[in-house]
């Protein structure tokens, strides 16, 4: 165990245990946090400077709508050849000396990584964030097989000292405030209490610095891979991938395979949009290119490096042509800041390794739609996810092609029922005058009548007035 | 390794094989709000749709067109990110600056690398230092130096960004583990946009890639408390460019 790591009461608690539970447990913490109005507040506060920002950054585009065609035709054209470019990536990964894993699961990918640490005769391992490795759950793979691992960024080492999953998979800890940090810091690393943002910042930069240099192994994740030169790229604002990918002897990464792009060019239009839509930035503060491990000449970089590239579900993505876009995320997080349900509802509702709008596209695809359909249910289908999207997914259209897919695999009797009924009544003109009488009727008994049941709501509304003839008995008095 | 080698070629030829059947059925092109991008996209292989580089460039953020421009836009966008510009006329003023930014900090200890651009400034610099690539990496030596002076292989003025290699910048760690970043670049090394910086590696390194290209845009930062920014994250807290020419 490093020195200072946290124990195994890291594990991820807010997933749902059972998967046939999530839809009861996604109802019970929905209702929990909208109910939370000091929770909700914080959450929209820390999103207001975003909003700014990314205004800000947008704007310094000769034109914003031009440039995300061009990205979202960059990912088109890459995800519909996958079947060339890949292949093409892993030739020149390799040539540059780089070793290359495939792994079909998330099982798969553990195994490969656990072999990889044993090998090594690993003893500490620092990692930088990496959204795949929280898919596969490698941190608690690795701490059940005795490795200590550290997350060196800020907001997943706040996250794991908590033993909480990320809350936002860009912004892992956002819904933490500033006390409860300092508290955290006091209790694992012995620091004194402290209510600066930049205090706690440095409390953790001067924890990790001895443990990059120890550590000798680092895993970071990618966020694109070049196919035409075989390089990985990683965005990061902290500098913690930078140095996990230099200091100790072996570097792995893991990536899913829907990240290759075909070229150089094509970062040169994504990277500005990941950082401008997703956090407000003109770019992140390092995008970095690695081509292996260090070369003959150079003086430091690891030995050896490793690639496990992940398809977990992501064919079976693919296989769906009217969704196969949503594998052109970028995972930049501007979905889940523009949504009014993640909003209000907040990350760990969603019970998902990727949360908001685009988790719930894909977590049905990756985790079974059974399961996990109600979180194309959990949308109010306004759009704002589609149009904050830098690669232009049809995000929200998604959610309903889940809710259609879902309805046609497993029907919902009592909606079914529902159905029916009204096809019979408004099949049959005079059962249907018959239920239009009936309902005006109790309509207006019930502003009579107010009964108890109704009180408490008609103490601030107005029931409509009931109108005194059918809208077809109207329309044949027209003529 | 506890997967066998039947089982990692196996678990090659599945995905590989899911990917070519789940492509056989097309998927529609994504809708775009200007015909721009789908009248310039031309057919490539595969018969597949492409847009060309030079396409997007004209929507991207100005890179500035001529080089007093850049400049301007290069300095301005540093400024913004917070970091700190220096513009001297030659090699000599630039050490004579770095010997000066050096005494006021109190720096006890700089590294820096075998280049052209740096050695002269490494010279002068009045205090202890520490050369990564003339021995063997002691990463302890490095840990322990207060600033770190590297030479950079462009700037780009769209986005006021340092690109730094693996290969000619001094390795990976000299940019990203001292506490200060101080770059020594001369006005010729300015670029427009990413697309260019990507273009001039592209060339420059055509016979074998550097093992790491990076571009630095800014001290290190952080908003991950309470959504407010911190610079000094891990990274440099200070970056320093100092401009020759």
């Amino acid at each position: 165990m490093t020195p200072g790591s946290p124990t195994a009461d890291s594990h991820p608690v807010h997933e749902a245990e059972n998967p046939h539970l999530a839809k009861k447990k996604f109802l019970h913490d929905a209702a929990e946090h909208v109910r939370d109005t000091g929770h909700r507040a914080f959450v929209r506060k820390a999103l207001g400077g975003y909003y700014t920002s990314r205004d800000t950054q947008k704007a310094r585009y000769r034109d914003w709508e031009q440039a995300r065609d061009a990205a979202s035709l960059a990912k088109w054209s890459a995800v519909n050849r996958l079947d060339e470019l890949l292949p093409q990536f892993v030739a020149n990964f390799e040539a540059n000396g780089g070793k290359v894993h495939w792994a079909r699961t998330a099982e798969e990918a553990r195994d490969i990584i656990l072999g990889l640490l044993r090998a090594a005769k690993a003893k500490a391992v620092i990692k930088s964030k990496c959204m795949t490795s929280e898919e596969i759950h490698l941190n608690a793979a690795m701490e059940a097989d005795g490795y200590g691992v550290v997350e060196s960024d800020l907001g997943e080492f706040i996250q794991q000292l908590r033993g909480e999953p990320p809350y936002h998979f860009v912004f892992p800890c956002m819904h933490v405030r500033r006390e409860e940090i300092s508290d955290l810091f006091g209790k694992h690393l012995g620091t004194a209490p402290t209510d600066s943002p930049e205090e706690l910042t440095m409390i953790a930069r001067r924890h990790m610095r001895r443990l990059y240099v120890d550590a000798d192994v680092g895993i970071t994740g990618a966020n694109f891979l070049v196919a035409e030169t075989g390089q990985i790229s990683i965005t990061e604002n902290e500098g913690n991938a930078r140095l996990t990918a230099a200091l100790p002897r072996m570097h792995i990464s893991i990536s899913g395979i829907e990240k290759v792009v075909a070229n150089l060019d094509d970062l040169a239009v994504l990277l500005p949009m990941l950082a401008t839509a997703g956090a407000g930035q003109p770019m992140t503060c390092y995008n970095t290119l690695y081509a292996g491990p260090r070369k003959p000449g150079e003086c430091d970089g690891p030995e050896e490096m490793h690639l496990v590239l992940l398809d977990n579900q992501r064919t079976a993505i693919l296989a769906d042509p009217e969704q196969r876009d949503s594998l052109h995320c970028i995972r930049c997080g501007a979905c889940l800041n523009v949504c009014p349900i993640f909003k209000n509802v907040g990350g760990f509702t969603y019970g998902t390794t990727y949360q908001g709008p685009i988790g719930s596209v894909i977590t049905p695809h990756l985790r079974g739609l059974a399961d996990w359909n109600h979180l194309s249910g959990a949308s109010s289908l306004c759009g704002a996810c589609t149009d904050a999207c830098p690669v232009r997914i049809d995000i929200h259209h998604h959610l309903l092609h889940n809710r259609r897919n879902a309805a046609k695999t497993a029907p919902n009797r009592w909606e079914k029922l529902g159905h029916r009924l009204f096809a019979m009544v408004a099949t049959r003109p005079w059962l249907f005058a018959a239920g239009g009488a009936a309902f005006r009727h109790t309509l207006w008994l019930m502003k009579k009548l107010r009964p108890p049941l109704l009180r408490d709501w008609l103490a601030t509304r107005d029931l409509p007035a009931a109108p005194a003839a059918s809208f077809r008995s109207q329309w044949r008095a027209r003529s | 390794m506890s997967v066998s080698t039947s089982t990692a070629a196996s678990a090659r030829d599945t995905i590989l094989g899911r990917i070519r059947e789940a492509l056989r059925m097309p998927a529609p092109l994504p809708h775009m709000k200007s015909h721009a991008a789908e009248e310039s996209a031309t057919a490539g292989p595969g018969g597949l749709t492409i847009l060309p580089a030079d396409v997007a460039r004209p929507w991207l953020p100005d890179g500035g067109d001529t080089p007093e421009e850049r400049l301007a836009l290069l300095t301005e966008n540093l400024g913004k990110l917070r970091a700190e510009v220096h513009r001297v006329a030659d090699p000599a003023a630039a050490a004579a600056l770095l010997a000066g930014i050096a005494r006021d900090r109190g720096w006890r200890k700089v590294a820096w690398h075998g280049h052209p651009h740096v050695e002269p400034l490494a010279a002068a610099i009045g205090c202890e230092a520490h050369r990564v690539d003339g021995t063997a990496f002691d990463k302890n030596a490095l840990e322990a130096c207060d600033a770190g002076i590297t030479a950079c292989d462009a700037a780009v003025a769209q986005t006021g960004s340092i690109l730094v290699s693996s290969g000619s910048c001094g390795g990976r760690a000299l940019s990203i583990l001292p506490h200060v970043h101080v770059v020594i670049m001369s006005l010729d090394q300015i670029v427009a946009t990413l697309g260019d910086a990507l273009d001039l590696m592209r060339s420059r390194y055509a016979g074998g890639l550097p093992s790491m290209l990076s571009f630095i845009t800014g001290p290190s930062r952080t908003g991950d408390i309470e959504r407010i920014l911190v610079l000094g994250a891990h990274g440099p807290k200070e970056l320093i460019v100092i401009l020759v020419g």
